[in-house]
């Protein structure tokens, strides 16, 4: 039997389930490689070995038939550290929150702890999941496993940095624009943004309210598709979740027709990544799927468009972090120098300077000029998918134009760094399902392939990203944590 | 002063909504809790908390928007109002800012003088109540520090703006008297302004004659949070004054907020409205848009109760005076206490004439309600019966009223108490009357002369004889029958 931290989240679970494996000795494996290794790549805001070591044998106390009834039983997961918890601090990577302790769990927490699966810390992330690179977390940056003078990509990028590095099998993270996906193509792993609205945001410090989702981070697609299966569905606590849709079931033709964007394979990418996706659409043709050039012609409006929606929304949702009711809270003054000097002192430059670009894009006189138009981008861009997808089944494109770059490289140009998520926003402004899955290696560096697929198609999406797994090689381990 | 100028008025009424919960959280919206212990992250604005529309507020705001003759969109929906200010947890109010619930509706006023007047109703929507500060030091200017109460945040509200067409302070009035009552027989809110359920800011221009720019561009001031009818009302009597002399001195109206001070009677300013915020409205991102179907709506009209127009009609019709009648309408308890005491006594007028004046007085008196008067209207009820079968006088029956609300006794219970019951023996008053008779000749002699007074002097000695309890009509009816009889013959 392979080491207990080199197994995924399926394979723990069947052991634990057939009674070979307790869940302490998983929990324990894997707090060891935490322990070894969580300095180097600091993926973790927050370990509680003591609560996971307690939670463990609560799942060893049950019998073989309950641990079977509960498809997360045993297994070990990390949570992006902007989805609340009522047993750990939560601290949306941000000074401002201070000594947070939120008062309930997030509803992807509950449906966690139902299935069984034991919590075992928080993760980094760019302050308030504002960022690419995981670089603007207030406390540490996080460093990528093949690489560790590189970044793991964000916002995600502890969650991505935790599973690369087999500290944990599974973790949670929120994708914005790309936040899971994009750090999940820097690590080498699997990471996917569900349709909006079928993963309650119940619970997700908001960063973006129209465009935030939960998703599942794991090394293999069967475990994204165990831990959508868990923490999906309809929530009466999120007035956005969507109730009473059955996914479609997807034609069992094996057959499909996969949509190349134009826009999406021109010129700015990097030659390793094209040469690592041609592969990977070779092995698609191979399967016997046809490959079409399509066209998504907003593609070019959708970063303008991206940034004026989500820092609108964030310069509202970061308001209730004022130094009043919780958090950290700035001393001296009257009430008005008490919220600057909070909020000043409290936020970093990167969150600061969205609240700044969003509060100016809601102000009065320049709300039609920016807000609206981005919106009326919005829908020409959902227009966009909707048409492609009257043609083409899934739609492939490269997660990200390169591969993850060195820290510090992009902090001085804020427009570069917003520039890398060309190939992710759009699913988010569109509501659609993207993931991204490691399709080989360029320069010893992962590189991801996204699929996209239409609203509601996510377990067809992973089904259809499985079938290309069986045939690309496995990923090698991260080079900065074999041992 | 001469007259040259119009005024101009136009109310934003607040009304907080009668529901178990919150708008958006399932906290208690009841008023009058500990501090804070109606609160929940998500009232409390924590992290990652979002927003659940409580439909029965909607089912009010509705049942409000139809009573008060709007039209309600099939379709609105909730944007975010932003400002710091630590009443509001989020530091965005969830309001409704240009597609709001209903529109285009009117409430009808009469003033004494003249016909009844439309006054447009621009716009109700729904949005949440902020919390409330209390300030500790006497005044907020030397306050040592604030405490947060946040049990009234997230409270549901329906702000109702007319149009400016009210035309004077006694305009705003009956408005708001009109627009209270209408929501009283919905039973949608408290309606209490001194708890601050129902709260009324005021818009005041002049218009000078002859003016013809938009309403838009005159100078307006609003008069912020008026604690009662009263006070909006003179809030804008001192405000119109203020800014006639402003104009009769050539001096510039400054847009401006201004508060009223109740005790002097005056307004003071608040803020200039050239430093008035910008709110940043953008669409309320974590609610869809509220969507309503016109057979719902259609149901929800279909369940309106009568309201005040239809009550005054059906009043004067069963030969009400209209005064009376608009006495009963403008306040719905006491017409509900009025209909159930109607329905068991068939006299409507005698009803309304003890309601009005023996009923009203003790109530008031007592500090009581029509709905929580210690004599209720079955208990009037069982009081009128006894005068109408004869056996205490109307003139006793005040008596008994007084002590049925005294002690809480049942009218015949009194009656036998107090041994009051009236002498309807003719016998016994007969034998009384002859007796006053015999000792007033001369009385007797002014009455045949033609004194009217002298017989009702004779009564009054008959009923201080009988201790009152004699029927006065047959009193009154002896002594004519014995003076014409006994009397006539000897003169
Ligand atoms: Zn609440």
């Amino acid at each position: 039997m392979s080491e207990l931290w080199a197994m995924d989240a399926y394979a723990l679970h069947e052991q634990f389930a057939s009674g070979a494996i307790s869940a302490e000795a998983i929990v324990k494996a894997h707090l060891d490689r935490i322990q070894a290794w969580d300095s180097t790549i600091g993926a973790f805001l927050f370990v509680d070995a003591e609560g996971a070591l307690r939670r463990a044998r609560e799942e060893d106390a049950w019998t073989l038939d309950e641990r079977r009834r509960r498809p997360l039983s045993g297994v070990p997961v990390a949570l992006k550290d902007n989805i609340v918890t009522r047993h750990m601090p939560t601290t949306a990577g941000s000074k401002i929150l201070g000594a947070f302790l939120s008062p309930y769990d997030a509803t992807v927490v509950d449906k966690l702890m139902d299935a069984g699966a034991i919590l075992i810390g928080k993760t980094n992330l760019d302050e308030f999941a504002m960022g690419s690179s995981t670089e603007h977390s207030a406390f540490h940056p996080t460093r990528n496993p093949w690489d560790a003078t590189r970044v793991p990509g964000g916002s995600s990028g502890g969650s991505a940095a935790a599973v690369a590095a087999r500290m944990v099998p599974v973790a949670l993270g929120s994708d914005t624009g790309g936040s899971i996906r994009q750090p999940a193509s820097y690590c080498g792993v699997v990471g996917m943004k569900p349709t909006y609205g079928r993963v309650s945001r119940y619970g997700l410090i908001a960063f973006a309210s129209s465009l935030d989702q939960i998703g599942p981070m794991t090394r293999s697609l069967r475990d994204s598709r165990l831990v959508y299966g868990v923490i999906h569905g309809s929530d009466p606590h999120d007035s956005t979740s969507l109730t009473n849709v059955a996914e479609p079931i997807p034609s069992q033709e094996q057959r499909w027709r996969i949509g190349l964007p134009r826009e999406f394979f021109g010129d700015g990418m990097d030659d390793g990544v094209r040469r690592v996706i041609d592969q990977a659409l070779e092995s698609l043709q191979g399967l016997g799927h046809e490959l079409v050039e399509i066209s998504l012609p907003h593609t070019d409006y959708a970063i303008a468009a991206y940034y004026l929606i989500a820092p609108a929304e964030a310069s509202s949702n970061l308001s209730r972090y004022d130094g009043v009711r919780y958090g950290m809270r700035a001393s001296g003054g009257d009430l008005l120098n008490m919220y600057e000097t909070t909020r000043d002192e409290g936020f970093g430059d990167e969150v600061k300077r969205r609240v700044l670009l969003g509060t100016h894009a809601l102000s009065a006189g320049y709300y039609d000029a920016y807000y609206l138009t981005a919106q009326k981008v919005r829908t020409r861009i959902r227009e966009d998918f909707d048409q492609a997808f009257q043609t083409v089944d899934y739609i492939v494109t490269p997660t990200t134009p390169d591969t993850a770059f060195v820290l510090g490289a992009r902090s001085d140009d804020p427009i570069k760094m917003y520039l890398g998520d060309i190939f992710t926003v759009t699913a988010n402004l569109a509501g659609i399902p993207g993931l991204s899955m490691p399709a080989g290696l360029a320069a010893g560096l992962p590189v991801g392939l996204q699929w996209l697929a239409p609203p509601l198609f996510d377990a067809a999406l992973l089904d259809a990203a499985e079938t290309l797994e069986r045939v690309l090689q496995p990923m090698p381990w991260p080079e900065e944590v074999k041992a | 002063m001469s007259r040259d100028y119009e005024v101009i008025v136009g109310l934003e009424v607040h009304v907080e909504l009668k529901t178990a919960t919150k708008l958006f959280c399932g906290c208690e919206a009841a008023f009058g809790a500990d501090p804070n212990s109606h609160t929940c992250p998500v009232c409390l604005g924590m992290p990652g908390v979002l927003p659940v529309l409580n439909r029965e507020a909607i089912h009010l705001a509705v049942r409000s928007a139809l009573a008060l003759n709007c039209e309600v969109r099939p379709f609105s929906k909730f944007d975010r109002k932003q400002y710091f200010y630590p009443d509001l947890p989020k530091a965005y109010q969830i309001s409704q800012f240009d597609e709001p619930l209903a529109e285009y509706g009117w409430v009808t006023i009469r003033p004494a003088s003249g016909e009844g007047r439309r006054i447009g109703i621009r716009r109700i929507h729904v949005e949440e109540d902020a919390g409330k500060l209390n300030h500790l030091g006497q005044r907020l200017g030397d306050a040592t520090g604030s405490l947060v109460d946040l049990n009234r945040a997230g409270v549901p509200l329906i702000e109702i703006v007319s149009e400016p067409d009210l035309r004077s302070a006694e305009e705003a009035r009956l408005y708001l008297t009109e627009l209270r009552a209408i929501l009283s027989y919905l039973d949608v809110s408290d309606l209490r302004m001194e708890e601050g359920s129902m709260r009324c800011d005021a818009n005041v221009s002049l218009r000078p004659v002859g003016y013809e720019g938009a309403l838009e561009d005159l100078s307006r001031v609003e008069i912020k949070n008026v604690n009662s009818i009263r006070n909006v009302q003179r809030g804008i009597e001192y405000e119109v004054e203020r800014q006639a002399e402003m104009l009769l001195r050539g001096e510039r109206i400054v847009k401006e907020t201004r508060g009223f001070d109740d005790a002097t009677g005056r307004t003071y300013s608040q803020r200039s409205k050239e430093e008035a915020n910008d709110y940043r409205y953008f669409p309320e991102p974590d609610l869809p848009p509220l969507v309503l179907s016109a057979e719902w709506i259609e149901s929800v009209r279909q369940a309106l109760p009568a309201l005040p127009d239809a009550i005054r009609e059906a009043l004067v019709s069963r030969g009400i005076p209209p005064k009376d009648a608009e006495v009963l309408v403008l306040d719905r308890e006491a017409y509900q206490y009025w209909l159930q005491a109607t329905e068991r006594f068939e006299d409507d007028r005698l009803v309304t004439n003890w309601m009005l004046s023996d009923v009203a007085r003790l109530i008031n008196a007592r500090g009581e309600s029509y709905a929580k008067a210690a004599v209720g209207p079955d208990g009037l009820v069982e009081l009128l019966e006894l005068i109408g079968s004869g056996k205490i006088s109307g003139r006793m029956a005040k008596e008994v009223l007084e002590a049925m609300f005294e002690t809480g006794k049942r009218a015949e219970e009194v009656v036998k108490e107090k041994g009051m019951s009236q002498i309807t023996d003719e016998g016994a008053i007969r034998s009384i009357v002859e007796e006053v008779l015999k000792q007033h000749p001369a009385v007797i002699q002014d009455y045949l002369s033609g004194k009217e007074k002298a017989l009702a002097f004779l009564v009054g000695q008959v009923m201080k004889q009988t201790r009152g309890q004699a029927k006065p009509d047959l009193v009154n009816q002896l002594l004519k029958d014995v003076i014409h009889h006994d009397y006539n013959t000897a003169q």
